[in-house]
């Protein structure tokens, strides 16, 4: 398999994967011979890097808006400019950003990540910053009345009551993360968009694996949604009382 | 507990906000006996809050003193001399993702005793403000009714055994007859713990409630009268003291003294109305215009007549 994709290529109707069953040669919509066939070498590995590409740009995401929220919120002066700069990386389209980067990093995943984790920056940034200012005021008042330093303020009140707004914000930059990163196979052979240009690419259009990729696209984004509703409300039990 | 109390006094203690010319809290003077609660009323722009924000340095003060024991505030490390501050404001600021156990622990776990002592410590506090150790520990505040979060933050309050207290409107956001309950529990809890406690509030007939001392403070932060409630009613300083004690002030008054502080005359009382002597005069007064009666008989705990009152020997 190659890097650039190159249109047509002259390639055989449907990919050649052996003796092909009736389902496939009639581009069906499920052909379960592929599926139980091309698990192992195509989806399986798909899925795994797609979960990797996730889980870093989010782990990465998150580092760099935590450290950026805690002088934005410290420092209200750079509050603005943070956000004006997290904005203008969301507003960048995907292919425009690869375009811009090839030049620097290469077709890698580093590439790719610098891309996937400019957009969590939005969405992590704007939730922390909005999670740490939405303490009462009169919760802020009684902490510094009882005599908790600035530390212990935002260790012991600030950030756990900013938890489910920024827990909210990694759901969200999660499930985001997955759907874009099935853009990474612009690039590099990575992820459960491999497997969708693949199919894209088959002058008919291969039903099967467009549909058993992008269906695991879908239900690994909704698998983490679950996951980490679930983390959030074990995490904040509080917030299910209001 | 132990009954330690602290001696508060403001010595022409000042705020002048900056970028104001008119001072918030203009050279205040007083002394609260170790002890004593004193209450802080006037309108607002009286500055009562802020003078109480002065003494735990939550508002840093322009000029002047405060001093705790004979100790300026200025002279304590800020976080210790908040720690050992008892501090309850209106709006409770209970930490919504701690539990009441963790809300009335904070200041105990930051000066670091260990957790046995904290959780002993907490049901203490817990039984004394009248809330249940076994069920409330564990509830979050968004469970609690308004009054009980109340408790949990006075009881969070109390926490480290603080010599003073500060209070700032601490019933003003809570329905009328939870507010008297809690007015009343205050002040039972005050007779056992003995705090010195400031206190502010808007409500006249809550600083005649509460107070052992009532400090009115005048706009620009200036004190006006500084008394007993019974002196503030009965001898006011001037116009503003008594038009802000209100026109019933004499009312008030007598709502303060009871048939028992009186002198009793040994007539005998057949058909008169029976009040027992813990009645207030105003009551006692309000049953005679009822009546239609000039005298009535005061009975002791044992039903006896003790003597008889007469009309005007209430108003004299």
């Amino acid at each position: 398999m190659t890097g650039w994709r190159v249109a047509g290529g002259g390639g055989p109707v449907i990919p050649n994967y052996g003796k092909p069953s009736a389902c496939i040669k009639h581009n069906g919509w499920f052909c379960t011979d592929w599926l139980t066939k091309h698990w192992g070498d195509t989806l399986q590995p798909a899925l795994v890097q797609h979960i990797q590409l996730t889980l870093i740009a989010v782990g990465i995401g998150f580092a760099i808006s935590f450290a950026l929220a805690l002088v934005g919120f410290r420092w209200r002066l750079f509050d603005g400019p943070f956000g004006g700069f997290t904005d203008l990386l969301y507003a960048i389209p995907s292919l425009a950003l690869f375009q811009l980067l090839v030049p620097l990093t290469g077709l890698t995943v580093t590439t790719v990540e610098i891309a996937l984790v400019s957009y969590t920056l939005f969405i992590l940034y704007r939730t922390m910053i909005a999670g740490l200012r939405s303490v009462p005021a009169e919760v802020l008042e009684s902490a510094r009345g009882m005599g908790l330093t600035r530390l212990q303020t935002f260790f012991r009140v600030e950030l756990p009551l900013a938890a489910p707004a920024i827990l909210a914000g990694v759901r969200i930059a999660t499930v985001a993360t997955i759907s874009i990163a099935t853009v990474a196979a612009f690039l590099i052979q990575d992820g459960l968009g491999a497997p969708i240009f693949d199919a894209i690419e088959t002058p008919d259009l291969f039903k099967t694996e467009l549909l058993a990729a992008g269906g695991l696209a879908i239900l690994l984004a909704l698998t983490a949604d679950v996951l980490l509703a679930f983390a959030q409300r074990r995490l904040t039990p509080w917030t299910r009382l209001r | 507990m132990p009954t330690e109390a602290a001696e508060l006094v403001f010595e022409e203690a000042t705020k002048v906000y900056p970028g104001r010319d008119d001072a918030a809290v203009d050279h205040l003077s007083l002394t609260v006996p170790a002890g004593e609660i004193c209450v802080l009323v006037g309108p607002s722009g009286g500055g009562k809050t802020t003078a109480l924000k002065l003494v735990n340095r939550l508002i840093p003060l322009t000029s002047g003193d405060i001093r705790i024991d004979g100790t300026s505030i200025l002279r304590h490390d800020l976080t210790e001399l908040r720690r050992s501050i008892g501090y309850v404001i209106q709006h409770v600021g209970l930490f919504p993702h701690m539990t009441v156990e963790g809300n009335v622990g904070t200041v105990p776990r930051l000066l670091g005793w260990e957790r046995r002592r904290v959780r002993e410590r907490v049901v203490e506090l817990l039984e004394l403000v009248g809330l249940d150790p076994e069920q409330d520990r564990r509830r979050f505040p968004a469970e609690l009714s308004g009054g009980q979060r109340q408790r949990v933050g006075l009881a969070r309050a109390l926490a480290a055994n603080p010599a003073l207290m500060l209070m700032d409107e601490p019933f003003g956001a809570i329905d009328p007859i939870v507010r008297a309950r809690l007015q009343d529990e205050f002040l039972r809890l005050q007779h056992e713990i003995r705090k010195t406690v400031v206190f502010v509030t808007h409500d006249v007939d809550e600083a005649i409630k509460v107070g052992d001392r009532i400090a009115i403070l005048r706009e620009g932060g200036r004190l006006a009268q500084y008394d007993t409630p019974q002196r503030i009613l009965e001898h006011p300083v001037d116009e503003f003291v008594a038009d802000f004690v209100g026109r019933d002030r004499a009312l008030k008054a007598l709502a303060l003294r009871t048939l028992g502080e009186l002198e009793l005359s040994p007539a005998p009382g057949d058909g008169l109305p029976r009040l027992p002597a813990e009645t207030s005069l105003r009551d006692a007064l309000a049953l005679l215009i009822a009546e239609r009666r000039d005298a009535l008989v005061v009975v002791g705990g044992d039903g006896s007549a003790l003597g008889v009152v007469r009309r005007e020997d209430l108003l004299a």
